[in-house]
């Protein structure tokens, strides 16, 4: 890439980009996409990548085999775009090198449709005039954080640029100062995406306002939130939208410096990011004097080290300075002294990937959508027993049922919907009766959980929800800092509670603890850790009460996964007395002659369930 | 110099010798050792000017920077609540078959460890392993033992 050296220049390459574009378009019969992000990488997408590489050529059809990001239909992996010249493009899934084949033989040469179709449910916003965008009738996803994943190659800049890339930017350092972009920003209403939901162009002019020569931007993508992973596919599948959102926030708020800290669990984001700031700078877009003017500003990263409360924000800059990750109280805010000391302003991956276009489409635009206080759109990650996980990115005010079962294809294996956790470990569950209520920040905070970071894991009949609050207090005691008691200690004992509960011990007494104890960590925490990791327990049993109750009373886990709740009985009707069960009872639980029902003496049963598993007569019942 | 003191001092040659160097300097040596020896912290603090309880009260904060031994190939398993729904702890125990260690040990020969983690970000895949940089998602113990046997061979 050549040095872009003003906002015209950028311009000019666009066009030329556009025309080479559409020459290639014209050459080419088929343009096929394959997504790349880790997921497809780890279902296989690399080979059909290259099998579509290799067969088309071998069998003498002109295409462009590309690689992209994520396009959200992770449960259908691998993915591929097929795009005949002059059509629509169509999305295949479960693309393996049979179907591959078929699409090429079928699809490609003869135009005649086969098996694997995904419909697209989902309406991109954009600002880029060539590329047709069909908008399906009834789509309930608009995407703006997700706009390019799945539509980019994100390993080239130039593509980015053809999407209209880099383009907010040069508005910005050319056609505002940065008070007039601060309070676009501000007018978009747009809300942090990374848990707490403070308005971005606030926080901005906040740091604007903290006086010093040195400020520092930094991006958040510490994303550890169970059920969540929109942080990530946004930066494979996308990495310059975030640069281009994080010199803007730099050019607002006067700052020299960006950092991102980012999980090394996540390598592919890693590398794709290196690589994005490495083209970044050859074409000027980092670095001094960008695109002419007198604006400079760079970016380095930081790895986190698997630790879940570096995420908050205090936590993160004194990871980054070199200490223990642990929160500091509020004020002050990073805002006013933040990294080094400095000013600095934190905000999350989406929350940055929505600038852009904030810049490009309007404050106005974006108001237009969501609701009364909550604007825009959100990324949802679908987890758990739900038929099409993945990500969704839908208006703030889409009902959970539309989300679910429309968007989401409704509960695995046709089972009954029980609740859905939103906002980790920080959030509570949602029920039946939550369905249709609107997902807002408000709405989620009334119904006792919180939008968090936008994971949703979907439960079923087959789980119990006192598991479930032990699960994430499991996962809470461990990423504690420690560094407050309340938070160390207290949410140890929760859990041990609920424990107790689980192994059938517990008793009306330890349900009354368990909620005091709750309220008291809530109250007294330092940090959003700990302030929010009761809610699971709460939530729970403010919905669930009588399963907590069963558990404590009648000893009985209802979705029969408290193993120690659960009895084997062998049915007399059944048994044949084949003996397989008795042979096989680790404990010599069970006895009976030859050819007659056996029974299992219940005081010797370790509930291993191993006869469950050998009877071949469905003899053995649990209760 | 002791190829410890080397790569430390290269490390610092490389990041610099103030606080904020710290955390990269500990993942480069955990990166080349696998794990932070009482030797290597001794050396950070000594080139930074920090004492060795701060380095070592840093380092152990943090899951991914061992202090302890591992294994040439570290296996992470995510333990979270959506891979627990599909059936981790069965992955798990087939990999403890397998290796013949628990969770936490590493094996005799020094080739495996065997830990678990917290959310990996592959919840709709799960459950999910990570060796070393490599994702592994949507496991059977099946399949994570066949993963986890093509490394054994590798060894
Ligand atoms: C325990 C805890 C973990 C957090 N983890 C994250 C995270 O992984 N990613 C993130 O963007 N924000 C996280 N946050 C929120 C940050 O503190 C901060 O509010 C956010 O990065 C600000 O960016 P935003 O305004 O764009 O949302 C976490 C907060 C707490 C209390
Ligand atoms: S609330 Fe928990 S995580 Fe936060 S500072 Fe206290 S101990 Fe640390």
């Amino acid at each position: 890439m050549i040095r872009i050296g003003s906002m015209a220049a950028l311009e000019d390459i666009r066009k030329q980009l556009l025309q080479e574009q559409q020459t290639k378009q014209q050459e080419n019969q088929v343009v096929v996409k394959v997504a790349l992000a880790t997921c497809g990488i780890a279902s296989g997408a690399r080979d059909i990548l290259q099998f579509f590489s290799a067969e088309l050529e071998k069998r003498n059809i002109e295409a462009a085999v590309l690689q992209t990001g994520c396009m959200g239909y992770c449960y259908a992996e691998p993915t591929v775009e097929v795009c005949r010249r002059g059509q629509e493009p169509v999305i295949f899934g479960y693309v393996d090198e049979k179907r591959a084949d078929d699409i090429i033989e079928n699809y490609i040469k003869k135009g005649v449709m086969v098996d694997g179709l995904i419909p697209k449910n989902f309406s991109t916003a954009c600002h880029c005039e060539h590329e047709p965008q069909a908008v399906p009738e009834k789509s309930k996803q608009i995407r703006i954080a997700l706009r390019n994943c799945g539509v980019i190659d994100p390993a080239s800049i130039e593509d980015y640029i053809l999407h209209d890339g880099y383009h907010a930017l040069a508005d910005v350092l050319n056609r505002m100062t940065p008070e007039e972009a601060i309070e676009e920003v501000i007018a978009s209403g747009l809300k942090g995406r990374g848990g707490g939901g403070f308005l971005t162009g606030q926080k901005w002019k906040l740091t604007r306002q903290s006086q010093s020569a040195q400020k520092y931007v930094v991006c958040n993508a510490d994303e550890g939130d169970p059920g969540a992973f929109m942080d990530r596919s946004i930066l494979e599948g996308d990495p310059h939208s975030v640069i281009e959102a994080m010199a803007i926030c730099a050019y607002c708020i006067g700052a020299g410096q960006g950092l991102v800290y980012i999980r090394a669990e996540y390598p592919l984001a890693i590398d794709r990011l290196l690589h994005a700031i490495g083209q970044a700078r050859e074409a000027g877009l980092l670095g001094s004097h960008i695109l002419g003017t007198d604006f400079h500003f760079d970016i380095s990263l930081r790895y986190g080290a698997g630790a879940f409360v570096c995420g908050e924000e205090t936590a993160l800059i004194h990871s980054m300075e070199g200490h223990r990750g642990e929160p500091t109280v509020k004020p002050p805010f990073p805002s006013e002294a933040g990294y080094l000391g400095k000013p600095t302003n934190v905000n999350n991956v989406e929350t940055f990937a929505c600038i852009p276009l904030i810049f490009r489409l309007g404050a106005a635009w974006f108001n237009t959508i969501g609701t009364a206080n909550s604007k825009g759109t959100k990324v949802f990650a679908l987890a758990g027993k739900i038929n099409k996980v993945g990500l969704v990115e839908v208006p703030m005010g889409t009902t959970l049922r539309d989300v679910i079962f429309d968007i989401g294809g409704g509960i695995q294996h046709d089972k009954q919907f029980k609740a859905v956790q939103t906002g980790g470990p920080s959030g509570g569950c949602l029920t039946a009766k939550h369905l249709d209520t609107p997902i807002d920040y408000e709405n989620l905070t009334k119904a006792g959980s919180m939008m968090g970071s936008g994971g949703m894991i979907v439960m079923d009949e087959d789980d119990c929800m006192v598991s479930v609050a032990k699960y994430y207090l499991d996962f809470t005691v461990e990423e504690s800092c420690g560094k407050c008691s309340p938070c160390r200690i207290g949410n140890k004992r929760l859990h041990e509670i609920l424990e107790k509960i689980t192994r059938g011990e517990g008793s009306m007494d330890d349900l009354n603890k368990l909620r005091n104890l709750a309220h008291v960590v809530k109250e007294t925490s330092l940090c959003g850790l700990g302030q929010s990791s009761p809610n699971p327990v709460l939530s729970t049993m403010e919905n669930f009460w009588e399963e907590y109750l069963e558990h404590v009373s009648d000893k009985k886990c209802r979705a029969g996964v408290c193993k120690a709740m659960m009895k084997y009985f062998i049915l007399e009707e059944h048994c044949v007395g084949c003996m397989a069960c008795a042979r096989n009872c680790p404990v010599n639980a069970i006895s009976g002659e030859k050819k007659m029902p056996h029974t299992i003496d219940q005081s010797i049963c370790i509930k291993c369930g191993v006869c469950f598993e050998k009877c071949k007569f469905n003899a053995i019942e649990i209760r | 110099m002791s190829r410890t003191e080397n790569l430390v001092s290269e490390l610092v040659e490389k990041h610099g010798r103030s606080r904020n160097s710290l955390m990269p300097i500990l993942q480069g040596i955990v990166q080349e050792e696998r794990f932070l020896s009482e030797e290597a912290m001794i050396e950070i603090a000594r080139e930074l000017n920090l004492s060795t309880a701060d380095v070592f009260g840093t380092a152990s904060f943090y899951t991914f920077l061992d202090t302890v031994p591992r294994g040439k190939n570290i296996i992470r398993v995510c333990k979270t609540i959506s891979c627990h729904m599909k059936g981790k702890d069965e992955v798990i125990e087939a990999l403890e078959a397998l290796l013949k260690i628990k969770v936490g040990e590493t094996t005799h020969d020094r080739n495996f460890t065997l830990l678990t983690a917290n959310c990996l970000g592959w919840c709709h895949k799960g459950p999910v392993m990570l060796i070393n940089d490599e994702v592994y998602p949507e496991l059977t113990p099946h399949k994570a033992c066949e993963i986890l046997e093509a490394y054994m061979k590798a060894q």
